[in-house]
């Protein structure tokens, strides 16, 4: 069961999140004027990736707060955790 | 006879005496003993049989590494299957019986089995009974190949979970575990120290092998004194780590209670711990592997070392005439002390040819017989062990040259030691083969430390320093010679075992590797080396060994099966815990739970909820009270409890735009105090959820959802807003449960009303429907909305959930005068049918869009974007043959309700065709005297008035496609 840190709680076990997935996904400005194939790029599809992987985490039964993750989804190291509106950190994967 | 007790040694008190039955027969063991040691010391030995064969079988280890002595320990609801039986502490009025055996295990008659053997080898299973299909002949073959039986009544025990979080966890109670958690408790850390069984100190417990200085069995005492007395220190017995989880959770299974009679356990029966520490140390001691020689599985074949901790733990002797075959020191040592107490040792048969001096000076002086540069070549007898056919080895595992008889009626086999991986295997870490121990150990891992046996260090010396957190240098006692199995012929024994539990021999690993099963997890999959309770503890490395010389491959190229959790069987219940029956899902009370129970109301569940479906009266069903009701809330007034209707408050500069995203209609348009139905989409397009939103000021609204989906709303309102329109300026709150909700419906409801003793004017045209008022009634706070799922006018009365008995006591007692009828759910749903009002999560499903429930036109008028507006204009959305909800009425005079789910087909007759549709709702409408159903229908909306064949399990019934409103089309009685 992984340990993430929590931005406001610090460490806590993984049963007390939910994951969001990919992070971050950018909503079309204007969604009309989006078509199919793009609006089904941001609605369904995701990198996947194996090894480092950005997400979203929500500490649902805790403070509540969504932040971001940077994981390993080989090793399950969790290298970073930003806020949600911050930019991806520059990371090697921790495999 | 074969095993004994002696008059002294051993944890046991003899003067306690239990009685106990195995197998329907009474024994008695003594306080301190287990199943196992009891029947070894009562010189019982054949105590199985094998799980394809039905071969007699006997007890071979002191551990959960046992194969064979696996028991199905009591009766009724409290049985469990699969026990190890040296795992089992005895109690008083025990009763085990064998898990394979039928009827008897002197008497098994699938041991014709055994007859067949050459006929049915590894996959013989798969291969023979594949026509007409696996699955017709798989009961009988699991019922003659099965281990123990599941209690086929509920759990009547209870089990605990609990979290810990400390400095330094201790996996093992051997020497190891007790020197690391005596330095870590010194320095003051937080420590936790667990151990599988009742004894500590291991393999060494009761010995006199010198640690330190001392006797073994002193220097342990010495040691739990100490740390039993320091307050940082949990001592744990009984206790398994069955698994070792992502960063470093290790998971513990504490039996509380099983080493009691059942009816002298109070509390939980076991407790499921999680803990993360600081600091893990895994001292799993290491596993004895057996000699894979024919006839190896005869009772009365026993591990060395199992040997030797009967008769230091329980003071057993497990026979009188004794054999030692052996590829390294330790079994000496079991000789040794065998002799010592009294046992004849026939002789020691050593594969190498020259073992140390030290110890062939010992054997001597004890007047030992010694067989070097010679390996068992069979064991001799049937239902036991009654001698050993030894002679001399190659290099390559062959028995050369002549052989000779050996009597004797037990023969320890000591092949070698496996360092116990699992958890480290659990966890991710690697493993590297070390050939001067010929033993896969683990290479060392970041976030703990492997010490001891399970590490592959068996010197005391360099043990008890890791433990310590210093280095030494390793001085090995025992060095094993090679060797993976004996064989006469130079070609693996089909009579030789690897796998005990499982029936897989040195001969199946040649089909297989000839077979071209040649990695190691498809030779397990295909023998079923290494599967079931045991997960080869015994076998796993035996089998790679023989399969890397078949391959001619060094084992490491072979490499090890994944070990996976838990690590022994662990019952069900310590993984649910409270979990179970109504702790699965607490249920929800409503406010006025014990009004409407004392009202006769029938409780079902809604959503979690405990709601009155009808309130039937004495004589009348549940179908007539809900008739009953809708008439009288469509003549009179009734009172529905709906405070399950979710609440969330909207608040902020911003919240009229935000709720403008989230809704297909519209809502910065509403004026305060005013109400609107709206629905919300997922971001995929389809319907998520429905409700009334409610203008309470400005920047502020109340938002209706369903009854239980207030929690998944509010989490999607926070999703958007924290993570896309994080500039947002607005907060969100679930007061669901803050609100108890009573709600008036009838052409009487406005004389109840203004019965109450309230602020708030609901005369003439005061309170229109469609608005919300704030005010009080009978000094409570209250917020009123008219809003109607009925049809009928309707206030929804919304107080502080503890002021809810005094609104009851209102409304009642105003009540009075109107035949006031309590209503339920059932009749709710009813009136809804009748005014064709939609029910989201049954009248639409994940696919749902809006356009299919009538909101396109809304859609269309919206200008600007919200949340699944962009998905529902897929081409799939705009498809012209999506269904759409309709209103069905029979047209063939049968006054049965539809079936909801039955299938709406296109004219035609009886061939197979496509569905057009199915029925969502249905019910009997009391109001209109007819059944009436509503429906997604293949372009409904186009097809009005069409008749249409409804296939309803297994019935031709036919209806008419209507509108959805069939009651009071104009809304004329939303005003009373």
């Amino acid at each position: 069961m992984l340990l993430i840190p929590c931005p406001w709680c610090g460490p806590r076990a993984e049963n007390e999140y939910r994951c969001g997935g990919e992070s971050p996904i950018v909503r079309p400005a204007d969604p009309t004027a989006t078509d199919d194939d793009a609006w089904a790029d941001y609605l369904f599809y995701r990198d996947n990736a194996k090894g480092l992987s950005f997400e979203r985490w929500h500490h649902q039964w805790g403070c509540g707060v969504w932040f971001n993750v940077a994981r390993d989804t080989v090793s399950h190291q969790i290298l970073a955790v930003y806020g949600i509106t911050d930019p991806r950190p520059l990371l090697e994967s921790g495999a | 006879m074969s095993g004994y007790r002696l008059d002294h040694g051993g944890d046991i008190d003899r003067d306690r005496p239990i009685r106990f039955r195995w197998e329907g027969r009474h024994y008695t063991g003594f306080v301190g003993d287990t199943l196992a040691s009891a029947l070894l010391a009562s010189g019982v030995r054949m105590v199985g049989r094998s799980f394809k064969y039905h071969r007699p079988r006997g007890l071979i280890a002191a551990g959960l590494d046992e194969p064979n002595f696996i028991v199905q320990l009591g009766r009724g609801a409290r049985t469990t299957p699969n026990l190890k039986a040296p795992y089992v502490e005895l109690y008083e009025g025990l009763d085990a019986a064998p898990v394979n055996a039928w009827p008897s295990l002197r008497l098994d008659l699938l041991a014709v089995n055994e007859l067949f053997k050459r006929f049915i080898p590894a996959a013989f299973y798969y291969k023979s009974f594949m026509w007409p299909n696996w699955g017709l002949f798989e009961p009988l073959i699991r019922k003659a190949a099965g281990l123990g039986t599941a209690p086929a009544l509920a759990d009547p025990d209870h089990y605990a979970q609990t979290s810990a979080h400390i400095d330094t966890l201790i996996v093992g109670g051997g020497i190891a575990g007790l020197a690391a958690a005596h330095h870590a408790a010194t320095s003051g850390q937080s420590v936790m120290l667990v151990t599988g069984g009742r004894h500590w100190g291991g393999r060494l417990a009761g010995t006199s092998d010198m640690v330190e200085g001392k006797p073994a069995r002193i220097w342990i005492k010495d040691v739990l004194r100490t740390l039993g007395a320091m307050p940082n220190v949990t001592l744990m017995t009984r206790t398994i780590a069955t698994g070792h989880f992502d960063h470093g959770m290790v998971s513990l299974c504490e039996r509380l209670t099983d080493h009691l009679p059942p009816t002298e356990g109070s509390g939980p029966r076991q407790r499921l711990w999680r803990v993360r520490a600081g600091e893990l140390i895994l001292a799993t001691g290491a596993i004895e592997r057996p000699l894979v020689f024919r006839g190896n599985d005869r009772p009365g074949v026993m591990l060395a070392g199992a040997a030797r901790a009967y008769l230091h733990r329980h003071g057993v002797v497990a026979g009188e005439d004794v054999v030692v075959a052996t590829t390294n020191d330790s079994a000496w040592y079991a000789a040794f002390d065998l002799a010592e107490a009294g046992a004849q040792i026939v002789g020691i048969v050593d594969v190498r040819a020259a073992p140390s001096p030290a110890l062939i000076e010992r054997a001597q002086r004890l007047g030992i017989a010694l067989y070097l540069g010679m390996a068992p070549a069979e064991a001799l007898g049937r239902r036991a062990v009654r001698a050993v056919r030894i002679g001399r080895i190659s290099h390559s595992g062959r028995i050369e040259g002549a052989t000779r008889t050996l009597r004797c009626d037990l023969l320890l086999m000591a092949g070698g030691w496996s360092p116990a991986v699992h958890l480290h295997s659990q966890a991710g870490g690697r493993l590297h083969f070390d050939r001067r121990l010929n033993g896969f150990v683990p290479e060392p891992a970041g976030g703990y430390r492997c010490i001891g046996g399970a590490a592959g260090d068996f010197a005391r010396y360099s043990t008890l320093a890791a433990a310590r957190g210093q280095t030494a240098e390793q001085r090995h006692g025992p060095i094993h010679a090679t060797l993976w199995s004996i064989s006469q012929n130079g070609a693996p024994d089909a009579q030789a075992w690897v796998d005990f539990q499982n029936d897989v021999t040195a001969g199946d690993i040649a089909l297989a590797a000839r077979e071209n099963f040649r990695s190691v997890e498809h030779l397990k999959r295909y023998t079923t080396l290494g599967m079931a309770s045991d997960q080869g503890k015994t076998s796993n490395v035996n089998g790679i060994g023989i399969l890397g010389d078949l391959l001619g491959k060094p084992i490491e190229a072979i490499g090890t099966t994944k070990f996976r959790p838990p690590y022994d069987p662990t019952p069900f219940g310590v993984f649910a815990g409270h979990r179970v029956g109504d702790g699965l899902r607490p249920r929800r009370h409503l406010a006025r739970h014990d009004w409407h129970v004392a009202r006769g109301a029938a409780l079902d569940e809604y959503g979690g909820w405990m709601r009155p479906a009808a309130y039937p009266q004495t004589g009348e069903s549940e179908a007539d009270a809900v008739h009953r009701e809708v008439l009288a809330v469509r003549s009179g007034v009734g009172i529905f409890e709906a405070s399950p209707l979710g609440k969330i408050e909207v608040k902020g500069p911003d919240a009229a735009a935000f709720l403008d995203r989230m809704y297909v209609n519209r809502i910065s348009t509403l004026k305060p105090g005013r109400c609107r139905y709206a629905i919300m989409l997922g971001e995929n397009g389809t319907v998520f959820d429905d409700g009334v939103v409610t203008r309470l000021a400005d920047d502020h609204f109340l938002v209706g959802t369903t009854s239980g989906h207030a929690a998944a709303v509010t989490e999607a309102f926070r999703e958007w807003l924290r993570c896309e329109w994080t500039t947002m300026r607005v907060l969100v709150e679930d007061v669901t449960a803050c609100w108890a909700v009573a709600n008036i419906a009838g052409p009487k409801a406005r004389a109840l009303f203004r019965a109450l003793p309230t602020d708030i004017d609901a005369s003439g045209d005061a309170f229109p429907h469609m608005t919300a008022r704030i005010g009080h009634i009978g000094g409570a706070p209250a917020r009123v909305a008219r809003v109607s799922f009925t049809g009928e006018l309707s206030y929804e009365i919304a107080v502080p959930w503890r002021r809810a008995g005094d609104l009851w006591d209102a409304l009642v007692t105003a009540g009075a005068a109107h035949a006031l009828t309590p209503f339920g759910v059932e009749a709710l749903m009813t009136m809804r049918i009748e005014k064709g009002f939609l029910h989201v999560g049954a009248d639409t499903d994940g696919t749902t869009l809006p356009q299919d429930i009538g909101f396109g036109e809304i859609m269309r008028k919206k200008t600007d974007d919200f949340v699944g507006r962009r998905s529902a204009h897929r081409p799939d959305g705009l498809r012209p043959d999506r269904r759409s909800l309709v209103g069905l009425e029979t047209t063939d005079g049968n006054a049965a309700p539809l079936t909801i789910g039955a299938h709406i087909l296109p004219a035609g007759t009886g061939q197979p065709r496509p569905s057009d549709g199915w029925v969502t709702s249905s019910a009997w409408s009391p109001t209109l005297g007819v059944p009436l159903a509503l429906a997604m229908v293949e372009r409904g909306q186009a097809r009005m008035g069409e008749t249409v064949p409804i296939w309803d399990l297994g019935n031709w019934r036919e209806a008419r496609i209507t509108d959805l409103c069939r009651y009071d089309r104009e809304g004329t009685r939303l005003d009373g």
